[in-house]
């Protein structure tokens, strides 16, 4: 009987010091998918999350819990995700990681008064779903006039054409602005030709488009995977025009198996350089590959960034982490658009609706590494 | 003209990849009765078996080839051992979501084992392409060996079930499954066996694939798989140059219904022809008409 009492007294125990810790720690959910065709991209950000709470919480002072779930960049998931989160305590929501999914859990976390900070979901629409989400990556409009200013810029006399995924709306997001900013700047493009899919296999007849066309400047608004297949089949057909890729295009070299020579040359407008050698990029990349075997791309900096800005923006706002989510979002609201943080991805700023400004970075593939474009 | 041309051997040569695929579903079909969802799964398989043996064991990319059949064959059988085999008295529909599973078994088996970053693959095939009219038209080396692999496939499976002792018992099995036990078939033998060929020829297919298209993920067998799986109904599902013919086919139509109807609606226009072709004849182009007798 004695030992039944003590074993209790004991699981009580037990449990009151769990739950102080819980209440010590801010609980951050990381929402993403980890499994299926875009897996890469939730995987670099919730490993990038755990990563950087560890670093946090080493410092002392405001500490993290970081819960993450799968959504395989499926909406309905992704709320079912959301809902299993708020279930567990969730405080505040680093993510989604794919627009369209972030916009789905938005409108529900809107109502809840969830704040969201999403490293990656750059849809023009995503800070429209809701007062309380705010970017930590560039808007798809932004990237797309921002390409088209440097070609006009630094390529004035290009024949652009331009391939894109028109199943995927970050892809269609940034070719409209790119059509839009190159009308009114002047800029000519003179092909376009689009494909439906990520798992497509084949890209001959884009690519005989462009090089019919004559165009000799291939703008790339996709992701790498579908952009390593189109330069092996533009190389096949003997046709190398320059290829200009946007963020999507980053952690290209770290693709296991790629042929360098395949890459060389291609532009692209990233945030984030995971050669850079000052000291905060060599300290975040080293401390991943340890940990994960990878290097990073842009999605986990993003998400490194976006676990720092949270930080910053609790302090600012001081808060504790027995307030109530919905306490905490009415303070993180008013405080976002006075913060300025200098991070892996530029410095930054925010607005009152949540997007972010910072500078696009025009970089060439030169070796294995990314050298400033000129 | 040229661009036409040049159309149509990268038709040919999709098409050459589905074909091969898709005979490996036929081949099943026609045999077990049973639609192997997991056949795309293999392709992937097999694909990463042959980039782990160039990447990380440094071996030759023949030999590397003949690692990723070896794997695939044993596990086709496994699969078939394992997950098909008990529900042999099952209903279809059992069957059917049992293949399913074994599907998402295996891709997701892949992402814990090579993860999920994209892998590139490099081709296995060293012959050189050529080059037609002034080097207008250019010919790689894998279209070649591709189409090539493809005709000797489809040649070498119409001799076996046609002309060996134990390919006639797989087709005895396939007609009657108690009637070919009766004559002293071993059943389970026979159908084990069409598994592995499918596998085998699933390995091929994802080496072909990849070498062709070049990035490698746990996600890549599944399309190529489900038009295939098209390919082999289109063709007639259970005959052999019926999954050929409709593998080639498919490759052709969706190659020049992107080049000059539209890029974005290829895969419909690929669909809509299968609906119309099956609407017209049930059975695809060179199906059996089977009546089920009672």
């Amino acid at each position: 009987m004695k030992k039944i009492i003590a074993l209790l007294l004991a699981a009580a125990m037990l449990m009151t010091a769990c739950a102080a810790l819980a209440d010590e720690a801010f609980i951050i959910g990381s929402i993403g998918p980890t499994t299926g065709p875009y897996a890469q991209y939730g995987s670099a950000v919730e490993n990038a999350a755990k990563l950087c709470a560890d670093e946090i919480n080493a410092l002392g002072g405001v500490q993290f819990t970081v819960l993450g779930e799968d959504d395989q960049g499926d909406g309905e998931l992704a709320v079912n995700a959301y809902n299993k989160l708020m279930d567990e305590g969730m405080d505040i929501l680093l993510g989604t990681v794919t627009s369209g999914a972030c916009m789905a859990v938005a409108s529900v976390a809107n109502e809840e008064r969830l704040f969201m900070l999403t490293p990656s979901a750059s849809n023009d629409l995503v800070n429209q779903s809701g007062d309380q989400i705010f970017q930590v990556c560039f808007t798809d409009s932004n990237q797309g006039a921002g390409s088209a200013e440097w070609i006009k810029a630094n390529r004035p006399e290009a024949k652009v054409g331009i391939i894109y995924n028109n199943a995927l709306d970050y892809s269609i997001g940034i070719t409209n602005s790119f059509e839009n900013t190159a009308k009114e700047i002047g800029l000519e493009i003179i092909a376009k030709s689009a494909f439906s899919d990520d798992a497509a296999a084949d890209f001959s007849v884009q690519v005989a488009a462009m090089k019919d066309a004559g165009v000799d400047f291939v703008f790339l608004p996709i992701y790498y995977t579908p952009a390593i297949t189109i330069l092996t089949q533009a190389k096949a057909a003997d046709y190398a025009p320059t290829f200009f890729g946007v963020d999507g295009m980053d952690g290209v070299l770290e693709v296991e198996g790629l042929d360098q020579s395949l890459v060389q040359g291609v532009y692209m407008l990233t945030p984030f350089d995971a050669t850079a050698t000052d000291e905060m990029t060599v300290n975040f990349v080293t401390k991943y590959v340890e940990l994960y075997g990878a290097t990073p791309n842009q999605f986990a900096a993003d998400a490194y960034d976006g676990m720092y800005v949270l930080k910053l923006a609790i302090e600012t706002a001081g808060l504790t982490a027995d307030m109530s989510y919905e306490d905490m979002c009415e303070k993180l609201v008013e405080v976002m658009p006075t913060l300025h943080y200098k991070g892996l991805t530029g410095d930054m700023t925010w607005s009152a609706d949540g997007t972010v400004s910072k500078l696009p970075n025009a970089v060439m593939i030169e070796g294995d590494h990314y050298v400033s474009a000129e | 003209m040229i661009s036409f041309l040049s159309h149509l051997v990268n038709g040919l040569s999709l098409g050459s990849v589905y074909a091969i695929i898709a005979l490996g579903y036929s081949m099943v079909y026609g045999i077990a009765k049973m639609l192997n969802f997991a056949h795309g799964d293999v392709i992937m398989v097999g694909a990463y078996i042959s980039f782990c043996a160039t990447q990380y064991w440094g071996l030759p990319p023949l030999v590397s080839v003949l690692c990723s059949m070896v794997v695939c064959t044993v596990l086709g059988i496994i699969i078939e051992r394992l997950a098909y085999k008990p529900l042999r008295q099952a209903g279809s529909l059992a069957v059917l979501i049992t293949a399913i599973g074994v599907s998402y078994l295996l891709q997701n088996l892949a992402l814990l084992i090579w993860g999920a970053n994209p892998k590139v693959f490099s081709s296995v095939i060293s012959l050189a392409g050529f080059t037609l009219f002034d080097g207008q038209l250019k010919i790689t080396g894998e279209v070649v060996v591709t189409v090539v692999t493809c005709v000797a496939v489809m040649l070498l499976l119409t001799w076996f079930t046609g002309k060996t002792r134990t390919g006639r018992a797989i087709r005895a099995v396939s007609e009657d499954k108690g009637a070919a036990q009766l004559m002293g078939i071993n059943v389970n033998f026979s159908i084990s066996l069409t598994f592995a060929i499918g596998s085998f020829l699933a390995a091929i297919a994802g080496v072909l694939l990849c070498s062709s298209y070049n990035t490698l993920m746990p996600t890549t067998g599944s399309m190529p798989g489900i038009k295939a799986f098209t390919a082999a109904v289109f063709g007639g599902i259970g005959s052999i140059p019926g999954a050929m013919l409709g593998g080639i086919l498919l490759g052709l139509i969706e190659i020049f219904g992107r080049a000059y109807i539209s890029t974005e609606l290829a895969d419909a226009i690929v669909f809509a022809v299968l609906i119309i072709i099956l609407l017209v004849k049930p059975s695809g182009l060179l199906g059996k008409n089977v009546q089920e007798k009672v």
